[in-house]
């Protein structure tokens, strides 16, 4: 029997960006908020041995301890899913901040079209452009709507950026100017702007300059160390939930976070949601935290699974179509990139920051005419300069060996001599792509792992193509000696990283039928229990996510105090 | 060591000590203009961390006497003769040339010593419940043995198959007779049960990878010799000054300069 402690006001679950903006949001209005998270406390200076490659990027410090915990994966429903035993394709965060201490800090917003990618492809192409099996749907918001979201996750972070000529129309400027431009980021500008392309710099949480916000947090300047992504900054200049909005709750006495406390189940009766159990990792122990609101701000994989075991909502069953939890699963199709070896130039690679860079949209959302092609949307493409660390970064020509006298020759000659174009390319849900539990595998506690049943479409492997052809054309205009492209983008695998941009699960959308929750990320079946993340997103774009994850959880945040007072769905 | 190499070792003591000085003044001022930049402004950052303590020191260095012995090299997991398998074959993957030292002279089979003898060895943080099924490979790694037991098979493996091919250890086989073995063993051409040839020689070039260049902390790197093969500066607090700057060479540092 599991202790039974005082209620609180508000639980939630998971103190990354959504829970920690979440709880400086509700806290200020007066809500008394319980943060629980099963990691551990975090602060700027564990980060003073940061700069240790094996340690964070390699042996992932930070990231979840699998032997606890981790995903079952299957390329479709005919073959036997299996755990994925170590790192490889996306790294799982964990304790205060979440994955927020390790990303990099790009900071987009999705375009107007993603919000309403379904009628605006019909309108444009025809109901035929959109092949059987391709679930996307439209949001049940526009971006108009969700403009000033946007604005004030932007002003919260600080992002430092200019103006993205082929994107939604903004209330404000960024708050802080672009990043510097290393040597190779104005060859990129220049070489696209040869091709009458619309390069601008990359937004980025990384500060440009010393900065404070609108809760009165400071924060200095990046130092352009190297050491971003998968690494805690040690100047607190990468805007994390720890140096932002944690402080912010916590400063106003009403917030409390427990830590190593790994919630299990949220429980619910009469179809309103009474609190959550949650195991204290220190001593074993199952405790019961009642509360008004119940807020699940974990990462995708845990908002899903934690939905599939305490039994709420329908599961998606990918027979029907019908169901929504675990629904819509989408990732990132990273693949499509250009290579280039500079035969006589040599770049500063060592440096950089996780969001230092400069991209086109071009070739991203509908911003160009997709009548003569096989896919849908795009993908931004960008040149970033985050920091070639050793370990990881040994590019050799495709005819190179592997090892030996000659690779190690290689690596050493291009080590600061070999410039990429990526692309981020948007990935679109499918019938047959879903989450729901393994029936074999389970966690520390004997519960079931969440199983990943996914793989790319004939869509992704257009995309992956042309987006690669178009870094292709960049990188030739800046006067490569060598270009290495990809040339299929091949089944997806789960061994080598791609990016931790896992969207879909617990959908947002304008209807109970087709989606889990509404616009303020309220759940249509238990209005007092809010999830938020990309688990809420029906597909993901070209863009890195947290942007918008960051505008869907200040977007909650509003709905959750406006609910804390009236009650009621709020849609 | 040679009296020639110690006494190059000596002056490169002395440089990297000079190197630190100026470094240590460096984010001495660093650190003061970027507090001015906030206009006093209590930043929650590390700032305050940042500034070396100060040490109580000489009025001059001690010139430096001799070599100190380094008392981690020794083993903590391998045999003497895992330990010698290991360094022949980590020597192929990144062997010496004219660049600068092979893995064998900066540390590797030490490094990768150290690393099997804890939790990585045990795969301590991999999901490693069963039940355990062959896969496809996109799926990744499903075996039940630690890397720790690859290890353990993978050398008496590559032992053996010298052995039935040339008569001789690995260890004493030519330079081209140990890439032929190792490229056995990377085509999968090699009859191996329980572990797949190719996946531990895999798990081997990563390895030599890592050690040649992780923080000396660890082992390899020997005094960041891996680091500044490649002109890696290693472990540096700000390059906003080079940042967009031409190609710069800075001197390396590792962590040890950050205590």
């Amino acid at each position: 029997m599991a202790k039974k402690l005082p209620k609180t006001d508000v639980v939630i679950i998971g103190v990354g960006w959504a829970g920690g903006i979440i709880a400086s949001e509700l806290t200020k209005q007066g809500l008394s908020v319980v943060g629980l998270e099963r990691g551990k406390e975090r602060v700027t200076e564990d980060y003073y041995m940061a700069h240790d490659e094996l340690r964070y990027a390699l042996r992932y410090d930070l990231m979840q301890d699998l032997s606890k915990e981790t995903i079952t994966f299957r390329g479709n429903e005919k073959i036997r899913a299996l755990p994925m035993r170590q790192y490889g394709s996306f790294l799982l965060g964990e304790g205060v901040g979440g994955a927020g201490v390790h990303w990099n800090g790009q900071t987009y917003r999705f375009l107007p079209y993603d919000f309403e990618i379904r009628s605006m492809t019909e309108e444009r192409y025809g109901k035929d452009k959109i092949p059987p099996g391709m679930m996307i749907q439209d949001w049940g918001i526009t971006y108009d709507k969700l403009e000033p979201y946007f604005d004030k996750f932007e002003k919260m972070a600080g992002i430092s950026g200019e103006v993205n000529p082929l994107a939604g129309k903004r209330s404000n400027d960024y708050p802080t100017p672009p990043m510097l431009h290393t040597p190779s980021m104005k060859m990129f500008v220049e070489a696209a702007k040869k091709l009458n392309l619309h390069p601008y710099t990359v937004p980025s949480a990384n500060l440009s300059e010393s900065y404070t916000n609108p809760d009165g947090i400071s924060r200095a300047a990046c130092q352009y160390c190297g050491y971003c992504e998968r690494f805690g900054c040690e100047y607190g200049a990468k805007a994390d939930p720890v140096v932002t909005v944690i402080p912010v709750a916590k400063k106003t006495g009403k917030f409390e976070i427990r830590t190593h406390s790994y919630v299990r189940r949220i429980l619910h009766s009469g179809g309103k949601a009474t609190g959550v159990m949650y195991t204290d990792m220190t001593t074993g122990e199952d405790i019961e935290q009642p509360a008004d609101i119940v807020v699940s701000t974990g990462y995708v994989f845990n908002n899903t699974r934690l939905m599939l075991l305490s039994k709420i909502g329908k599961p998606y069953d990918p027979a029907t179509g019908k169901g929504v939890i675990g629904k819509n699963y989408a990732y990132q199709v990273i693949k499509g990139n250009a290579v280039g070896f500079f035969d006589d130039q040599k770049f500063n690679l060592f440096a950089g920051a996780g969001s230092l860079g400069v991209c086109v949209d071009d070739y991203n959302g509908d911003n160009f005419d997709h009548s003569d092609l096989k896919f849908i949307h795009g993908g931004n493409i960008a040149h970033t300069f985050t920091g070639q660390r050793p370990i990881q970064n040994n590019p050799v020509p495709e005819d190179s060996p592997r090892w030996g006298k000659e690779f190690k020759a290689n690596s050493l000659k291009y080590a600061n001599s070999v410039l990429t174009i990526g692309s981020q390319g948007s990935s679109m849900p499918f019938r047959h792509h879903y989450l729901d539990l393994d029936p074999t595998y389970k966690d520390a506690f004997g519960d079931p792992l969440i199983r990943i049943t996914f793989d790319f479409e004939e869509q992704d492997r257009e995309l992956a193509r042309y987006l690669s052809d178009r870094c292709g054309d960049i990188m030739k205009e800046m006067g490569t000696d060598r270009i290495l492209k990809m040339k299929e983008l091949g089944p997806y695998e789960i061994t080598t990283y791609q990016s931790t941009h896992n969207t879909g699960g617990v959908i947002m959308g304008a209807s109970p039928d087709t989606s889990a929750v509404n616009n303020y990320m309220q759940m249509w079946d238990m209005e007092n229990l809010f999830v938020i993340g990309a688990s809420a997103f029906p597909h993901n774009s070209g863009y890195n996510p947290t942007g918008t994850v960051g505008a869907l959880a200040y977007r909650a945040a509003e709905g959750i105090v406006q609910y804390s007072k009236k009650g009621g769905l709020l849609v | 060591m040679s009296e020639q190499d110690q006494h190059s070792q000596q002056n490169e003591n002395r440089e990297a000590t000079k190197t630190k000085e100026s470094q240590r003044m460096s984010r001495r001022k660093f650190l003061t203009r970027s507090c001015y930049a906030v206009g006093g402004v209590v930043l929650g950052g590390l700032l305050g961390y940042l500034i070396p303590k100060e040490r109580a020191k000489p009025a001059t260095p001690p010139a430096p006497q001799k070599q100190e012995a380094n008392y981690n090299e020794a083993l903590m997991f391998f045999t003497q003769e895992q330990y010698a398998i290991t360094q022949a074959a980590v020597e192929r993957i990144f062997p010496a040339d004219d660049n600068g030292p092979g893995a064998k002279d900066l540390g590797v089979a030490f490094f990768i010593d150290h690393q099997l003898a804890g939790d990585w060895g045990f795969n301590a943080r991999d999901y490693m419940q069963p039940p355990f099924y062959v896969g496809e490979k996109t799926q990744g790694y499903q075996g039940r043995i630690n890397r720790r037991e690859i290890f353990y098979i993978g050398l008496r493996e590559l032992q053996n198959y010298s052995q039935k091919k040339y008569k001789k250890d690995f260890p004493a086989l030519s330079p081209e007779e140990q890439d032929a073995v190792l490229t056995a063993f990377q085509n999968d051409e090699v009859n191996v049960t329980t572990i797949s040839a190719s996946g531990f020689f895999n798990l081997l070039r990563s390895s030599t990878l890592e050690g040649v260049y992780s923080d000396p902390l660890y082992g390899g790197n020997k005094n960041m010799q891996g680091w500044a093969m490649r002109d890696y500066p290693g472990n540096q607090m700000t390059y906003t000054n080079i940042i967009e700057k031409d190609f710069t060479v800075v001197p390396p540092q590792s962590l040890r300069d950050h205590l």
